[in-house]
């Protein structure tokens, strides 16, 4: 029942797999190439002003960065449709990026500002944007996932094209509520690609040290699902073809999947993680200076000559700028007022000439 | 108007509700080839088929997050809870996803979920199937909390609570599922929010919610009957949103205030209550606010005995006595 969607993996290199080579990637013009470098060059330059931010006191409780695994969330979004649908956990600022939403409106919340995305009622954790199909930035590790399950479900149910993508952390593997949501979506059949972002710790615990079991993905036979490992997460076009892959399988065929993408990220958990007493300095020196996400395709580009150094300068440039604006615009922005703090509690309170209830809905 | 049961008036709002409205889906343990492990949902699979009534597997955490997840998009899923008391396993999806995801998206995204089972002891199963979670879960602002006490209000509010884009906990008593009731054939809606008067009087408001304010006409009558004292008998029927006006106005008569309810007694809807009565009607007051709950522990096996930890006509009737001393 349940196969690895690329079986010849362990043999890839030796067989000569190369993704720039696969179907997906094959047809990229220099235009889509040169978006998937600047898109995850947005996502760097972004968490570096958000961390500026926070240790420039502007926002508050936790940041956790993206940093390390832009590859990650661009080459899965950039693979999905305009009927697919994305739901992840805390760490959602990539995922942000990579649908659409704007530097502003994210910072905007980051700084809890009434013209963030939610208003300044989520926070950094809480981001959504449902116009895009994205359904959170949610803060309980592995919480999202049954919700996930329940976008597929709807989209079955409702008759709509379309499958979800369901980010979580190697963190949340262990959580009952995952394990709930591999059995309903595989029991029925249902559109929904469960991304493990593998980055080898959940917050100070490595991998070894909380998940038993050869790899995360593989737990998927045991419910009968298909899965597969992106040993190469770091490789923006190798998560292209594999999320692609997957996503086949759920449009045609309606069947999840399981997919762990091999990532690492170089900031602590979040900000408040000194990340000083669970790994070394060296083991991420040495991700950065081989493996890193930005680089690695930044290379790859420039031997093809689709990227110039002109046009690396530029993207840069224009990032930097974008999130120094977004910066610029968080502050400049007003803060939710205190009567903002009871609306879109019910939707009923919020549309009163609608609402069918009567009595007290607050207390105060 | 036609006699039916509370289990009844329960199905016929979910057949109607399905019938009206294609996103309705109902879900839940044994809710469809089973017939419904208490036969709330008896005949629907056969009516509906089974994409409209489906079976999960016993998963709360997984299939009411799933719920949620379909709501988002519009789906209505109406997911029954064998015992409500199962409720704590998906407590995070509950309080956490659906109680929160329309404020932290600042009002983009809503959830228009009723989480539906029986919340109540003495049937003998024990305390980890005897929770009464009311006021837990209207501790949270995001989901409503509705609990009717009889046939019609089943009906009424059920209706009410599928249509509603807000996620309502509703919670209902296997004691109850065979009491009859005249209840109206077709559309009938009972608004969240709204008390009933169950019975008027002039000498004490006995308030409350669920079976036990049922309980508490019967000790009416023994007032009535014994000492000629005439209570009012106050039925909630929803605790949040709550109908406070009816409340104070029925307190504001009397000057005398008991609460009844099954649950325990810290931070119950009772205390709530009584809180409001001291803070909004403290004038017209001519003696304490009293409450009567279960007797305060978890709930005991031992049959005899469960009845007696639960509130009893006796007990409301001595406690309405203490009120009026």
């Amino acid at each position: 029942m349940s196969k690895k969607l690329s079986p010849a993996k362990k043999s890839d290199e030796a067989a000569g797999y190369n993704a720039r080579q696969a179907h997906i990637n094959a047809r990229l013009g220099n235009d889509e190439l040169i978006a998937l470098y600047r898109d995850m060059m947005r996502i760097r330059r972004f968490e570096e002003r958000c961390l500026r931010s926070y240790q420039q006191g502007k926002i508050g409780g936790f940041l956790h960065l993206y940093i390390g695994q832009e590859s990650v969330a661009i080459g899965c979004v950039s693979v999905m449709g305009d009927d697919d649908h994305i739901i992840t956990a805390y760490r959602d600022h990539g995922h942000g990026l990579a649908v659409g939403m704007g530097m502003n409106e994210m910072m905007a919340e980051n700084y809890g500002k009434y013209t963030g995305c939610s208003k300044g009622k989520g926070g950094s954790m809480h981001y959504f944007d449902p116009s895009r199909n994205f359904w959170g930035g949610h803060g309980i590790v592995g919480g999202q996932i049954p919700l996930g399950v329940g976008l597929a479900y709807g989209l079955k149910y409702q008759g709509r094209k379309g499958a979800c993508l369901a980010f979580m952390g190697d963190g949340a593997v262990n959580q009952g509520a995952v394990h709930e949501s591999y059995n309903l979506a595989a029991l029925w059949s249902l559109p929904v690609i469960f991304v493990i972002e593998n980055n080898g710790y959940s917050m100070g615990t490595s991998q070894e040290r909380s998940s038993a079991g050869p790899s995360l993905a593989q737990r998927a036979e045991g419910y009968g699902m298909n899965w597969d490992i992106v040993e190469n997460g770091h490789d923006v076009l190798e998560v292209r073809d594999k999320v692609s892959q997957a996503l086949k399988l759920a449009h045609e065929k309606s069947l999840p999947s399981i997919l762990e993408i091999r990532t690492y990220r170089y900031r602590g958990h979040s900000v408040a993680d000194p990340d000083t007493t669970y790994r070394h300095k060296n083991e991420i020196e040495e991700y950065k200076s081989t493996k890193d996400p930005l680089m690695v395709f930044q290379k790859a580009m420039l031997a093809e000559k689709v990227l110039t150094e002109e046009i690396i300068a530029k993207i840069d440039e224009s990032a930097r700028a974008e999130a120094e604006t977004s910066a610029q615009f968080a502050e400049a922005s007003p803060y939710p007022t205190v009567e903002d703090v009871q609306k879109d509690v019910y939707w009923e309170a919020d549309n009163p000439a609608d609402r069918k209830s009567q009595g007290t809905l607050f207390f105060n | 108007m036609p006699v039916i049961t509370y289990r009844e008036a329960l199905r016929h709002a979910m057949d109607e509700e399905l019938a009206r409205d294609p996103n309705v889906v109902i879900m839940g343990e044994e809710v469809a080839q089973f017939n419904g492990a208490y036969k709330i949902t008896e005949g629907l699979l056969a009516k509906y088929g089974p994409k409209r009534i489906v079976d999960t597997p016993i998963s709360e955490a997984g299939f009411i997050g799933m719920g949620l997840g379909a709501s988002m998009l519009g789906v209505r899923p109406v997911m029954e809870l064998m015992f409500f008391s199962f409720y704590s396993v998906a407590f995070d999806q509950i309080f956490n996803n659906a109680a929160n995801v329309r404020y932290m998206s600042g009002g983009l995204i809503n959830c228009p979920i009723v989480l539906r089972g029986p919340a109540n002891g003495g049937t003998n199963v024990g305390a980890t199937h005897s929770h009464t979670p009311e006021s837990i879960a209207a501790y949270h602002p995001g989901v409503k909390v509705v609990v009717p006490s009889t046939p019609v209000d089943a009906k009424g509010l059920l209706k009410s609570a599928i249509r509603d884009n807000d996620p309502v906990i509703f919670l209902e008593n296997t004691l109850l599922y065979g009491e009859s009731g005249e209840v109206p054939d077709g559309e009938h809606l009972v608004p969240l929010g709204s008390a009933n008067i169950l019975r008027h009087g002039k000498d004490i408001s006995i308030i409350g919610h669920g079976r036990t304010i049922q309980l508490a006409l019967k000790a009416a009558d023994l007032l009535k009957e014994k000492q000629n004292i005439h209570a009012e008998v106050v039925d909630l029927r929803s605790i949040r949103p709550l109908d406070e006006e009816t409340i104070l106005a029925s307190v504001r008569k009397t000057n005398r205030a008991l609460y009844v309810e099954e649950a325990k007694p810290f931070c119950s809807v009772g205390a709530m209550v009584a809180c409001l009565i001291q803070e909004k009607a403290f004038d017209h007051l001519d003696g304490p606010v009293k409450r009567l709950n279960s007797i305060d522990a978890p709930a005991i096996y031992s049959p005899p005995i469960e009845k007696l930890q639960l509130p009893t006509v006796d007990r409301i009737y001595q406690a309405a006595l203490d009120t009026l001393k």
